[in-house]
């Protein structure tokens, strides 16, 4: 281990890690990165869709040699029941741009390469190194410890890029442990399939992609969604809901994954695939309520240990790359004027997150996971059947005047749920996603 | 939607690669007579079904094929039914694909 002090340690190496450790190499501070796995991206998983934008603002020529799969030219919303599903699509030729916005990715190649940039920066990367505990002198964060024989290894500021599960915080008492209502365990498999039998199945060619995210009994009442990306030879293929609904149904999140793939409309998208990988991780999804204290005396927290996702847009990683590189700005501007990195000086950190993208979508959305928690039974089961069968009835040519069935589709929906039932779950949508 | 009481995880993690730090398990169950309701559940919601009921009616885990998810530690560590650490640098799962 390194005897000298650094001016940052940064904890992880996934997209908030690695746009941390990038800026602030760049910017020349001395940046050691921990990592525990055998290479980058070797713990992480992720649908994976990249923005961008939020690259772009880290490193803006990274199409030259990133690993990209498909630049995405169509998003399928899909509201499922057991044998349908209802959808809205949005496909447009204006997003085969020169500079397209969105890209499916595989995380462990692409981590791979941010890491390499990161290294090319000026930042010493350290493998296979499980970082144990933060290391504190009154009170202050002046280190850590790791699993490698070498004691402490010192630096001004620790940056906690450490995933969701966010150890070193709960250990050192700076951030309760995530609670079960507020991560989503999903899991997810890589089927592989020629790439002219995605393009054929998908109605698309070149690199162009599709994105599926589908809602519904899928789930099994249980608050989550599911989702299908097409790689170049692969496909993604998850699904995941809160562990507090996971652990109030004892239902095991393989069997709803099994029977994702096996309904109608999923099936023939993934026939005759190889799968290469099971995975699974948690998805921080209690949105601004779950944010833990960002800063403190020597140390921030950025990406997913700080529950920084979007759940309702599906945004993860590009707020990791912002808030990473965010934070190694304030610590940047801090280092310049020769200040301490205390508590007051870091607050910089969370000011300039109030400023941006990140905190203000997570603020709009601040009700949503309590509307979804509170109304998932109807969401995630009753809706989605009602929403198929109204279809199915108006699409369904029978003889039967189409005014008796406009009738029959809103008497249903009365039925199961009252007008009053109706006209609360709407007002309470409404005014959570203000 | 068909049966699914036939799920073989095992296969499932057979596709995945792992370097077992042999004789280190990073998850340990506390002993215990009866186990908690968490423990229980965790036998059904492991998604790498590390966590089985043995002759005794205990919880035991044996997290060779852990993925790391957290949903135990997120479930039980809390209560003191298990200690969860990450495994040491370099082992664990390791994926291909993330």
């Amino acid at each position: 281990m390194p005897a000298e002090k650094f001016d940052v340690i940064v904890v992880g190496a996934g997209p908030a890690g690695n746009s941390c450790a990038y800026t602030l190499a760049k910017r020349g501070l001395k940046v050691l990165q921990i990592e525990r796995g055998e290479y980058p991206g070797s713990k992480n998983v992720q649908g994976a869709i990249m923005y961008a934008n939020m690259l772009e603002k880290i490193i803006p020529d990274f199409r030259d040699d990133a690993p990209l799969e498909r630049h995405l030219i169509e998003q399928r919303l899909w509201y499922m029941d057991d044998s349908s599903y209802t959808g809205v699509h949005y496909r447009s030729d204006d997003f085969n741009e020169e500079a397209p916005n969105r890209y499916t990715i595989i995380r462990a190649q692409f981590d791979k390469w941010f890491s390499k940039k990161v290294q090319e920066a000026g930042a010493l990367l350290i493998l296979e190194t499980t970082v144990t505990d933060l290391c504190f002198s009154g009170g202050k964060v002046i280190g850590v410890k790791t699993d490698r024989a070498g004691g402490t290894i010192l630096a001004d500021v620790v940056v906690m890029a450490e995933g969701v599960n966010g150890v070193l915080g709960t250990k050192a008492g700076l951030r309760p442990r995530p609670k079960p209502d507020t991560v989503a365990l999903a899991v997810k498999e890589m089927h592989f399939l020629p790439s002219d039998v995605i393009e054929s199945r998908f109605n698309i060619s070149g690199d162009e992609g599709v994105v599926i995210e589908a809602a519904g009994t899928i789930t099994r009442g249980m608050a989550g969604t599911g989702f299908l990306y097409t790689n170049k030879e692969s496909i993604s293929i998850g699904i995941g809901c809160l562990v507090s609904d996971f652990a109030l149904t004892g239902k095991a999140p393989y069997e709803l994954l099994e029977d994702f793939k096996k309904h109608p409309a999923v099936a023939p998208l993934i026939a005759g695939a190889e799968v290469k990988e099971y995975a699974a991780h948690l998805i921080p999804e209690g949105g601004y309520n779950a944010v833990p204290q960002l800063f403190g005396d020597g140390w921030v927290i950025v990406g997913d240990a700080g529950q920084f996702v979007n759940a309702v847009h599906r945004e993860g990683s590009n707020l990791a790359m912002t808030t990473g590189r965010i934070a190694a700005e304030a610590i940047f501007q801090i280092k310049s004027r020769k200040d301490k990195f205390s508590a007051e000086n870091l607050s910089l950190y969370q000011k300039m997150l109030e400023q941006s993208f990140v905190m203000k979508d997570l603020k709009k959305y601040k009700r949503l996971p309590d509307f979804m928690h509170g109304a998932r039974d109807r969401l995630f089961g009753s809706y989605p059947e009602l929403v198929s069968k109204a279809a199915q009835n108006w699409f369904r040519v029978d003889g039967k005047d189409k005014k008796s069935k406009e009738k029959e589709i809103v008497r249903s929906f009365v039925k199961a749920r009252g007008v009053r039932g109706l006209a609360s779950d709407a007002w309470k949508l409404a005014r959570s996603w203000r | 939607m068909a049966d699914t009481s036939t799920v073989r995880v095992e296969e499932k993690l057979y596709q995945n690669r792992y370097l077992v730090d042999a004789g280190r398990p990073h998850i340990v169950v506390a002993p215990h007579e009866k186990p908690s309701k968490e423990l229980l559940l965790l036998v059904k919601l492991c998604p790498a079904h590390c966590y089985e009921v043995n002759g005794k009616g205990q919880v035991e885990v044996s997290p060779d094929g852990c993925l790391e998810c957290g949903t135990c530690r997120v479930l039980a560590e809390g209560s003191g039914a298990l200690t969860w650490t990450y495994p040491r640098g370099g082992y664990g799962i390791l994926f291909k694909f993330g």
